[in-house]
């Protein structure tokens, strides 16, 4: 089971080496891990997407916060988020190729980036099921390259409230 | 000590503008004054290159400052010191090697959570990343085995990180922190400490107050149970709970086990002490947890040291966690009434709501395990029996000595036959299992305490690690008493090699000097024992002596250590019972 937290953690050097480090110590598996600055400049923000059933995540929860640096956890599973990762995809293009993937390109609302002669970059964004999905559209035609972000996510503004 | 207010005695450094008022010291002034504001009285360490501007401020200051033999051996006497005195444990050495020396102390201190403050020295922080001489990656090869740790880069940080290291180190729950130093910033010109009102943790935050209605809870809970169990380990005596526990358990009527590193906390001669549980614990500890119906740990982790096989630990009890730390709950036994904080603060609180139960058919029970399995050996044979050196000491020392151990059978058997009965009184690797610990933890625990009795109970091989720090025990002139169990094997390894391995002792045997002649070489007073009728005249002799000494008792080569829960099995499934078979009751 996949579960994704969000951690709040002071702006330091060696912090990602700590929980990273932590992580691989403890034998949890992390799918994805993406870290930004926030408006604060004091704090950095990771969203970690971690494999685990539900005892694996209270363990990785606490582990996380003997970490000094680590000022807040955020436990998503069972919330309703906005999911984000963005990928940069190099796909084969022959010219004689190319309206049929720029029609996939439209559907997704993707953007080319970059073209070359027989290549084209595109950029997608979207919840992972989206950026999946574009991969396999691709393959048919020859996926040279792919980096991706990893997920960040943020909590919906809850239901019912003002 | 009071606040550190800004002394106007002190010149302000020529090289601050005019319009900036604050005042600075040299980096290595500003070290001397934060140990100062945090009561440090004593450290230990090891000087080099990278650290001679802080051992030259050392130099003028009253600190005690205890050079050993090696990076290694400082931090175990740090670590002995901060387990008899309850303080923080302070250690300062040098980069590179000296930095590296100190990995096994720090995991040793971080698996048993004891409070040290490591400060190692660093290259020049534009030479950090370049291969520079004596340099390593000490925040990253100590990352995994501290608490926290920290490289100051800018001396503005110096007093504030240095401060916040005291802090978390002690706080909580505590554990090794380590403070990497650079040359520069040691020379550099630095603010002055501001006592620790500087300290800036958003994400530390401990919890020491338990939740009132989980306090209750636990209260009902054992107020119901007919057939209860306390289980205390380590973290009892760093709260400093052990009076509070005793009043609970008395109050309450409950027979209480300890684990190693809660020997002490709860009075051992007492009748409802059932001593210590676990792979080489007492029986009816053993038996007592596998038939409880109530288990209520307090200040322990469930090491699998003392569960035996984890699924079938305390089949028939609830279990009660009272610790500092959430992460330790419900890590490898499901908990069902945790409260999380300070044990005294809760103990406080929850004497008030606990009852008094006769529970006669429990302790007749108890009794009944006691009289059918209690610790035994065989004195009767004309070879020296380590046991009966240490009933011996616990006899001539009325139980009152500060206890260290290596690691192996002898650390096992000091557990098992000196009866401890007040905190603070035993310092032995649990959690890491460093051998080489029990001489150099002697060290620190005399210099602690000057004017107890210390007695390092060893190993000849975990002995054999260490000796080297010898010079150190004779240049302070503390009379610590060292015991070798010499059998001339690594003697736990020895008797795995005779039950699962068909006796094949591979790489188990060593040959040996003579340790008397060594401790003499190295000024100290050695005496060796082969002969069973001397061993009472010995001990009192090496307790007389005001000065260190190293007696090599040569024992019986092949004595094992019993019981035994072996690998694999339930804590009920013990080997080496007195009535020679395994049971299950």
């Amino acid at each position: 089971m996949k579960h994704t937290i969000s951690v709040l953690v002071q702006n330091q050097p060696g912090v990602l080496a700590h929980v990273a480090g932590m992580f691989a110590a403890r034998g949890f598996n992390i799918d994805s891990l993406a870290v930004g600055r926030t408006e604060d400049p004091t704090l950095s923000r990771m969203t970690i997407v971690v494999l685990g059933d539900e005892a694996t995540l209270e363990q990785v929860r606490k582990q996380l916060g003997k970490i000094v640096p680590v000022v807040k956890i955020y436990d998503f599973t069972g919330q309703n988020l906005v999911q984000r990762d963005l990928m940069l995809i190099k796909v084969a293009a022959l010219p004689e190729k190319r309206p049929e993937i720029q029609s996939i390109i439209d559907m997704f609302r993707a953007k080319v980036v970059d073209i070359g002669p027989k290549f084209i970059m595109v950029e997608v964004t979207g919840p992972e099921q989206k950026i999946e999905a574009f991969i396999d559209m691709c393959r048919p035609y020859g996926v040279k390259d792919v980096v991706r972000t990893g997920m960040i996510a943020m909590p919906r503004h809850p239901k019912g409230s003002g | 000590m009071g606040k550190n207010t800004i002394n106007s005695s002190v010149p302000i450094s020529p090289s601050t503008p005019k319009s900036n008022k604050i005042a600075t010291k040299q980096g290595a002034e500003v070290f001397i004054d934060v140990l100062r504001n945090e009561g440090i009285e004593t450290m230990f360490g090891y000087p080099g290159g990278v650290v001679l501007p802080l051992f030259d401020a050392l130099y003028k200051s009253p600190i005690n400052f205890i050079l050993s033999r090696h990076e290694q051996g400082a931090t175990h006497m740090a670590d002995a010191y901060a387990r008899v005195t309850g303080k923080v444990g302070v250690v300062l050495v040098t980069s590179g090697p000296g930095a590296c020396n100190t990995v096994t102390g720090l995991a040793t201190a971080s698996m048993d959570s004891i409070p040290l403050v490591v400060f190692t020295g660093q290259v020049k922080t534009h030479l950090i990343g370049n291969d520079a001489f004596q340099e390593a990656d000490t925040t990253g090869i100590t990352r995994p085995i501290t608490k926290h740790n920290c490289i100051v880069k800018d001396p503005r940080d110096l007093a504030r990180i240095m401060h916040e290291a005291f802090h978390i180190a002690r706080t909580g729950r505590p554990g090794p922190v380590v403070v990497d130093l650079p040359l520069d910033v040691s020379t550099a010109q630095a603010p002055l400490s501001n006592s620790g009102a500087e300290i800036d943790l958003p994400g530390y935050r401990v919890r020491t107050e338990g939740h009132l209605r989980q306090i209750k809870r636990a209260a009902e809970a054992i107020n119901e149970s007919t057939r209860p169990v306390f289980y205390a380990g380590g973290g009892v005596i760093q709260a400093n709970a052990s009076e509070e526990l005793r009043a609970v358990v008395q109050k309450a009527n409950v027979p209480i086990t300890t684990t190693l590193l809660g020997l002490g906390c709860f009075d051992e001669n007492d009748p409802k002490s059932l001593e210590m549980l676990g792979m080489h614990g007492t029986a009816y500890a053993n038996f007592a947890v596998q038939q409880c119906d109530l288990l209520v740990a307090i200040g322990a982790r469930f090491d699998d040291r003392i569960t035996g096989d984890v699924k079938c630990f305390a089949p028939h009890a609830r279990i009660i966690h009272i610790d500092i730390d959430p992460a330790s709950i419900s890590k490898s036994v499901k908990v069902d009434i945790p409260v999380v904080g300070d044990a005294r603060l809760i103990l406080r609180e929850l004497i008030n709501y606990i009852e008094p139960s006769p529970r006669q058919e429990w302790f007749a029970q108890i009794d009944k395990w006691k009289k059918l399995y209690p610790l035994t050996y065989d004195n009767s044979s004309d070879k020296i029996k380590p046991q009966y050196i240490i009933e011996e000491v616990c006899r001539q020392t009325q139980g009152k000595a500060i206890v260290c151990t290596g690691v192996g059978q002898h650390q096992m058997w000091t557990a098992q036959f000196y009866k401890f009965s007040r905190p603070r009184h035993f310092a032995s690797s649990g959690g890491l299992g460093t051998m080489g610990y029990g001489f150099p933890a002697a060290i620190g625990a005399q210099i602690a305490c000057p004017n107890e009795v210390v007695i390092d109970f060893d190993g000849d091989s975990s002995f054999s690690m260490t000796l080297n720090e010898l010079p150190t025990a004779v240049e302070y002139e503390l009379p610590v008493k060292v015991c070798i169990m010499n059998n001339g094997y690594m003697g736990m390894v020895r008797q795995w090699q005779e039950l699962f391995y068909g006796k094949r002792y591979s790489k188990s045997y060593l040959q040996h000097p003579s340790f008397a002649r060594v401790a003499e070489a190295f000024g100290a007073i050695g005496i060796t024992v082969t002969k069973k009728e001397e061993v009472p005249s010995v001990i009192e002799k090496m307790l007389q002596a005001k000065q260190c000494c190293v007696v090599d008792f040569h024992i019986e080569r092949e004595e094992n250590v019993w019981p035994m829960v072996a690998a694999g099995k339930g804590l009920d499934e013990m080997s080496g019972l007195p009535t020679g078979t395994s049971e299950r009751v």
